[in-house]
């Protein structure tokens, strides 16, 4: 595919690997943050772990929207849909299987609520429309990069007057649980790829204060896999040069300020919630957005009594400290015994791509190619 | 941009974590794994409260579905082999027999239909086995106020489709539903026909060295009906590669005889699911060579947009072939002179490590697990 291949080039791959092990230093361990699940998706589709020094190691971070999804959300979804025999609930295809206190929305369909997949917000409208006589929740998720289009959904609905559609607005933002993670004192990072799709509509400046304020390098990267190297080269390089700077590795895509019109659209349409529970890692203050004043109509945790319940993440449960870089994921206490791919626990274990899941399934071989390597 | 505070516990001190790094914990980190080790190797039990859509899917649902409920229930030799079809003894003769039934929506999609589908599904789950098709049963469940010419011009295809595969319908049987029950109609047909006296071929027989062949370009089938329901937005030339695969089964037979060690026809579930199974039944690893997967740009194209690897898309026309290396590139040779099977490759070889695990050589370099799907291949927003 013509614009795709080219970022997928092996042998340059292969030069950018060269280049990558000559900036590190043999004797120092590095562990960078990929911040996005995109680029989690891309290292493990590409197997770019395997093109990297034995002591550059990649840490998944939290940017994987339905993997930070609480159970106490999931259980309102499933609630409203349950409850309300009116209702069609909607949501993003990868929401369908992720684990609530006691049911998936999959699992919730088969019981008879009608939960439906649809590709975008969009669809969720045209189902309204062509079902007047019942009520359409679109179950909103994702960071900054997927709320413009929720936003723009609610502008087209407001504007045609379409009375049957709601929204249950579970959009959260990239930049908190980032201060919150460097804020911890355990911190074993040393730098990080930063979001691409997010930075699309936010721009690079609200990433600034990484640099600034914590000393860490940020360099917001593609998701081909030699945007991917070619970050964590400029990362190494500054970690070699001592500095810790932003850097734009992706800028055919992404500018400094972001989008204007995407921003404005959000601004209008949501507002900060006072906080919002992460699983894994607890409550984060000011960290997603709720529906605005003007838009309270289309509110459907205004219009339905929800459980609301906050289903604590299991205490013994250390998805922070993974993602974290702290431990790793066979030291938490609950892995491979209460929380396993099948019943999980936490955001780790959720997504196939999340260090859990990914350790519980290929750990053996990844030990076995370690063995062989060194 | 607003400044974020965790407000939950502090995680453990640094302090008390001095000593559970990487290189220092090995036994505990070997302990972890022998857990999981075991939990993996236990026969999966079924323990669902209901049945959801990712039972039938071909992933891992429905391999705990199979594994955990039916086998056990019916304690059949022929069953437990977990092949495409079942061989059984009929008066000294080895007969195959299979069954499938048929719910695809839309009935109708670019390259076929779900009378043609019907035929060829179960004819294709002979073939894997090494049998041509001798005879078919038939089963319609109809649906209330189903357009009559809906009917008749699948009840053509069936027989269009029968007459090219050399396969007659000997029986059948028709139930009609309330509207509302059954998606217009749903087919079901079951197919005999006796084992080659070329074949020799299991599902535990394959050995490092060997060397995996597909027959076609892979993923048009499933890419087609999920562009053909129209929700995705996107338009594409793409055609089910819906076909008998009698022809292929015969040449591979003829090419490789006792070094075809078995064949998988690779329909729900897609080339990665059938390369998963035979590994785990063999006891062997499968490494695929991403670069030689033949994918028509139509379908990566698709694929790309939809964040789906082709692999895990469903087919009609495609056999999964296991060959001894002495035969292999007579075999691929054999392949390629089948219309329609011109890009016929060979994907990957099987190895003795790590057993019962499919890995991947990407095409940029790196490796990785290709394991089986816990439900359908649904698109990513991230």
């Amino acid at each position: 595919m013509k614009f795709v291949d080219e970022f997928r080039d092996p042998e340059l791959g292969r030069v950018l690997a060269g280049e990558i092990l000559g900036e590190v230093d043999p004797s120092r361990h590095y562990k960078l943050m990929e911040v996005c699940g995109g680029h989690t998706h891309s290292i493990y589709k590409y197997g770019i772990d395997d093109l990297l020094p034995e002591n550059v190691e990649l840490v998944h971070g939290p940017g994987c929207p339905v993997c930070v999804m609480p159970m106490g959300r999931i259980d309102d979804g499933i609630a409203i849909a349950a409850e309300n025999p009116e209702v069609i609930l909607t949501c993003f295809g990868d929401m369908m299987r992720i684990p609530g206190s006691t049911q998936s929305f999959l699992e919730a369909k088969a019981d008879g609520a009608d939960i439906r997949m649809v590709y975008s917000p969009l669809d969720a409208l045209r189902i309204a429309r062509s079902n007047p006589e019942r009520t359409v929740v679109f179950f909103a998720i994702g960071f900054e990069t997927t709320a413009p289009s929720t936003a723009l959904t609610l502008k087209r609905a407001k504007a045609e007057g379409v009375p049957n559609f709601l929204c249950v607005c579970n959009h959260v933002t990239i930049v908190p649980p980032l201060r919150a993670l460097l804020d911890s004192p355990d911190l074993r990072l040393d730098g990080f790829i930063g979001p691409g799709h997010v930075s699309t509509v936010v721009g690079v400046r609200p990433f600034e204060f990484i640099p600034a304020e914590y000393g860490k390098p940020l360099v917001t990267a593609g998701f081909e896999p030699l945007d991917v190297l070619q970050t964590i080269r400029m990362i190494l390089a500054q970690l070699r040069k001592g500095e810790a700077k932003l850097e734009n590795q992706y800028k055919r895509v992404v500018p400094y300020e972001g989008n204007p019109a995407a921003l404005k659209v959000m601004q209008e349409v949501f507002e900060l919630r006072p906080h919002f529970e992460w699983r894994g890692l607890g409550f984060i203050s000011q960290s997603a957005l709720k529906l605005s004043e003007a838009y309270a109509d289309f509110d459907a945790e205004l219009k339905y009594t929800v459980p609301g319940v906050r289903v604590a993440d299991p205490k013994a449960c250390q998805c922070g400290e993974v993602l974290k870089g702290v431990i790793k994921p066979w030291e938490c206490k609950v892995f491979g015994t209460a929380c396993t791919p099948e019943h999980a626990i936490g955001t780790c274990m959720v997504s196939p791509e999340g260090a859990c899941a990914a350790y519980y399934n290929f750990g053996r071989y990844a030990r076995e190619k370690e063995a062989v390597v060194s | 941009m607003p400044v974020g505070v965790i407000v939950t516990e502090p995680a453990v001190t640094p302090e008390k974590r001095i000593g559970a790094g990487r290189p220092s914990a090995p036994d505990r980190e070997q302990r972890v794994l022998d857990i999981i080790e075991t939990a993996r190797a236990k026969r999966p039990r079924f323990k669902d409260s209901a049945v959801n859509m990712s039972h039938g899917a071909g992933g891992k649902a429905t391999q705990t579905m199979i594994e955990g409920l039916f086998v056990p229930a019916f304690a059949s030799e022929a069953l437990s082999q977990l092949g495409d079809s079942g061989i059984v003894s009929v008066a000294g003769t080895s007969v195959a027999m299979t069954t499938d039934t048929f719910v695809v929506k839309p009935l109708k999609f670019p390259g076929g239909s779900i009378g043609e589908l019907a035929v060829c599904g179960t004819v294709n789950d002979l073939a894997a086995a090494g049998a041509k098709a001798q005879a078919l049963s038939l089963a319609f469940v109809l649906e209330e106020g189903l357009d009559a010419n809906v009917l008749r011009e699948e009840v053509e295809a069936i027989a269009r489709t029968a007459s090219e595969a050399g396969v007659s319908v000997v029986t059948g049987d028709t139930k009609v539903v309330e509207r509302g029950l059954a998606d217009g109609m749903y087919v079901c047909t079951t197919g005999i026909g006796e084992i080659d006296p070329r074949a020799s071929l299991g599902t535990d027989g394959l050995v490092a060295g060997d060397r995996v062949l597909v027959s076609k370009t892979i993923g048009e089938h499933g890419t087609a009906i999920m562009l053909a329901r129209g929700e995705l937005g996107i338009e594409a030339d793409v055609e089910s590669d819906t076909r008998s695969l009698w022809p292929v089964a015969d040449v591979l037979l003829d090419a490789a005889g006792p070094d075809l060690r078995s064949m998988r026809d690779a329909t729900r579930g897609g080339v990665a699911s059938a390369l998963n199974e035979l590994a785990r039944a063999s006891s062997v690893g499968i490494t695929v060579s991403e670069a030689a997967i033949p994918v028509t740009p139509e379908v990566n194209g698709a694929s790309e947009l939809l964040g789906i690897d082709p692999m895990y898309v469903a087919n009609e026309g495609v056999m999964v072939a296991f060959v001894a290396p002495e035969s292999a590139d007579a075999a691929l040779a054999a392949l390629r002179s089948v219309p329609g099977c011109e890009a016929a490759a060979e994907i990957a070889e099987v190895v003795a490590e790590p057993p019962g695990m499919v890995l991947v050589e990407t095409a940029f370099g790196g490796r990785r697990v290709m394991d089986l799907l816990a439900g359908d291949p649904l698109p990513r927003i991230c």
